[in-house]
């Protein structure tokens, strides 16, 4: 039996020897040129190839869509249905104008419930908030299952392309990117420990610095980001705090590739509580225990210390307090806008083509969500450093979140709405239906109880800028990804708990 | 994944229903309905709506949502989502396909306006009665206007609706109330193609 093994041995002995050779090489062509700190442009030309891969992709699904007579579905951002902007009033009168109104007042009509019914049945087919908490769908595809929508169009080249596809990003490029991953974290927590030994002076901060630039930049690769900083000389300063939109937990990674901000949140056990430790020993992280976290003043008492400090990076904060899906900025929590600091405010656009990088935490845990991106094609996006913002004479807290939503909004075409993100887990407040119902009995009553309050006639669409979901706490601070992870490890595991007595039986 | 789902079977029963989709709607619906169904099992429950917010918040929330549920049930399939959305097609759309022998679409004035009554029927009996109306008022308003001021409402909205004398509103009473409304553009959604 010995010869019949010695052929088989050496294939193996060849193929192993090429893939570590392969694998080698490849890391050191991304390694050295992210310690140093320079770009080789690998990256771009990659992505200009695959994107012409995925036109042809297209076509092809296309010309197998007309041979059958059919058409292709194609995802439109705009909506499903057209939506009537106009206010209850205006509706109503609408309704009533057709109608016999011979009645004196208060008026009421039998057909007013149709106003309500249409709009409730629109919500159903379209809805501007749950839309925000799932995946953005794609015009065209590429080459990934998990954004397929025509399945039925697909020729036997195009299946071909896309075997081949999943091939090359299972079996190179995910054991690529996960060792490249596991060096960059390990690097950063080695060498942070390393560098907290040396007393605090500028040779601390220089080291520090350039440590946690170097194990971004190899995170970065190892998740082939393709990123495009616009707007640099707005880039945050010390003293300030740092404002963005949030899409995933990726984007710490790509904003700190550019600049050194402090983090804040809260922390963990395990592997992420193991890196937050040893990240504060060499610069002023904020991290709060979990009970400290419901403590608003002591959070904002913290935040405001540092801000003070000008020798301090800028924090870096993601007011939504939860993941949307890119398509939209939802309200911004006030807590960061109350300190009165400057503001960078600042945008993040992610092209979906290669790999959608929203996380849907809902759907995916973390260590799930982490493979999907490192099996993508590469994660695109563009972030825009937008001019410093302060809060200005005679305007509170809500209304200068709201005045630096609208700009990220605007600079990164996105959907600016009211909603609270934190819909995606409570259940909106009674206060806003009652606020209808209001509305509704003003038009049959008239404005007989004027109460003589200040705020002036607000449209139905504008929402209050309290608390919007039920018996929620203040977590202004809390980057809420992560929060989400560790409940649903916590669940998890009471799950498991209250299995085993069953098992046992 | 949206097409593994037949949307030539559902395609073909809605058209026999007189509900006329294209197969790109289908799909975006099924999308909508899949997304919407959070516990994967092809059928939409109440918490399933309930977690709109823009619905949340209407105050005729809860009776919309009880629409699509068949008497007696708690649970939606993909079918019963399609059959109620119906009611809502625009009727120009129904011109192309005059067909005189098949049965009155389900986006008909008169279906439309039964959808709407049944809105205020509660008990399902055929008719609007004063105490009916009263709740649907009820939850219009909220706490808004006092109970003496809303039995007043009611009042004289079922003597001006009512012609037989029975003190409730029959579904041909109400037709004629509302004859003059345009139910055929307030009770229709527009899709976009």
């Amino acid at each position: 039996m010995g010869w019949f093994l010695l052929p088989f041995d050496n294939l193996l002995c060849i193929v192993l020897g090429i893939s570590f050779t392969v694998g080698f090489s490849s890391l050191l062509v991304i390694v050295v040129p992210a310690v140093l700190g320079v770009s080789i442009g690998i990256r771009r030309l990659y992505m200009k190839s695959l994107l012409k891969v995925f036109e042809w992709a297209t076509v092809r699904m296309e010309r197998g869509a007309k041979e059958k007579n059919q058409h292709l579905y194609k995802p439109y951002s705009n909506g499903i249905i057209a939506k009537e902007l106009s206010s209850l009033e205006q509706e109503i009168q609408e309704l009533r104008a057709s109608g016999t109104t011979l009645s004196s007042e208060p008026e009421f009509e039998m057909a007013d419930i149709m106003y309500f019914c249409r709009r409730g049945v629109e919500s159903i087919v379209d809805d501007e908030v749950t839309k925000r908490f799932s995946a953005q769908e794609l015009e065209s595809w590429n080459l990934l299952t998990r954004s397929n929508f025509n399945a039925r169009h697909i020729s036997l080249r195009l299946s071909v392309l896309w075997g081949l596809g999943l091939f090359i990003r299972y079996s190179f490029l995910l054991p690529l990117r996960v060792t490249l991953a596991a060096s960059g974290i390990g690097l950063l927590v080695v060498l942070t420990t390393i560098v907290g030994f040396i007393p605090s002076g500028w040779l601390r901060t220089y080291l520090s610095e350039k440590i946690h630039l170097m194990s971004y930049r190899i995170c970065v690769r190892s998740l082939t980001a393709i990123i495009t900083y616009h707007n640099s000389e707005n880039k945050p300063k010390n003293g300030g705090i740092c404002v963005a939109n949030h899409t995933t937990p990726i984007d710490v990674i790509i904003l700190a590739n550019d600049g050194c901000y402090s983090m804040v949140g809260q922390i963990h056990g395990g592997l992420i509580g193991v890196v937050q430790r040893a990240m504060v020993k060499s610069s002023p992280h904020i991290w709060f225990e979990r009970s400290e976290v419901k403590d608003r003043h002591l959070v904002a008492e913290r935040l405001s210390n540092h801000v003070a400090d000008k020798t301090k990076h800028p924090i870096l904060i993601f007011p939504e307090g939860t993941c949307i899906n890119n398509t939209s900025v939802m309200m911004f929590k006030k807590g960061s806008f109350e300190i009165g600091c400057t503001v960078y405010p600042v945008a993040i656009k992610y092209d979906p083509r290669f790999g959608d990088a929203f996380w849907n935490s809902s759907k995916f845990g973390m260590v799930n969500y982490l493979l999907r991106m490192m099996s993508s094609w590469a994660i695109v996006c563009s972030v825009w450093y937008l001019p410093p913002m302060s809060r200005e004479e005679g305007e509170d807290a809500v209304q200068f979140a709201n005045r630096v939503k609208a700009a990220i909004a605007t600079q990164g075409g996105l959907v600016d709405l009211l909603w609270d993100g934190g819909l995606k887990r409570g259940k909106v407040k009674n206060t806003f239906k009652e606020e209808q119902q209001k509305l509704y009995s003003k038009v049959l009553v008239g404005d007989q109880e004027d109460q003589g309050e200040d705020r002036p006639q607000e449209d139905e669409e504008e929402l209050e800028e309290e608390d919007q979901i039920e018996d929620r706490p203040l977590e202004d601070y809390t980057p809420r990804p992560l929060e989400d992870c560790s409940l649903r490890l916590q669940e998890e595991e009471e799950e498991r708990g209250s299995e085993t007595p069953m098992k046992d039986q | 994944s949206g097409s593994n789902f037949s949307t030539i079977t559902v395609c073909r029963e809605l058209h026999e229903m007189g509900f006329h989709v294209s197969h790109s709607q289908i799909t975006r619906l099924y999308s909508r309905f899949t997304s919407l169904d959070k516990g994967e099992n092809g059928t939409l429950s109440r918490e399933d709506f309930q977690r709109i917010p823009e619905l949340a918040i209407n105050p005729l929330g809860d009776r919309i949502i009880n629409a699509f549920f068949p008497e007696g049930e708690d649970q939606v399939n993909f079918r019963g989502f399609m059959r109620t959305l119906a009611h809502f097609r625009p009727i120009e759309d129904n011109e192309k396909n005059k067909d005189p022998t098949a049965s009155e679409p389900l986006n008909s004035r008169t279906n439309k306006l039964l959808f709407a009554f049944q809105l205020y029927d509660l008990d399902r009996d055929d008719k609007i009665s004063r105490d009916e109306l009263l709740q649907v008022l009820r939850m219009m308003v909220g706490v808004n206007i006092s109970d003496e001021q809303l039995g007043s409402i009611a009042d004289r909205t079922i003597q001006e609706a009512d012609q037989n004398g029975d003190n409730s509103i029959s579904f041909n009473e109400f037709i004629k109330v509302l004859e003059k409304v345009d139910v055929e553009q307030k009770m229709s959604i527009r899709f976009l193609h």
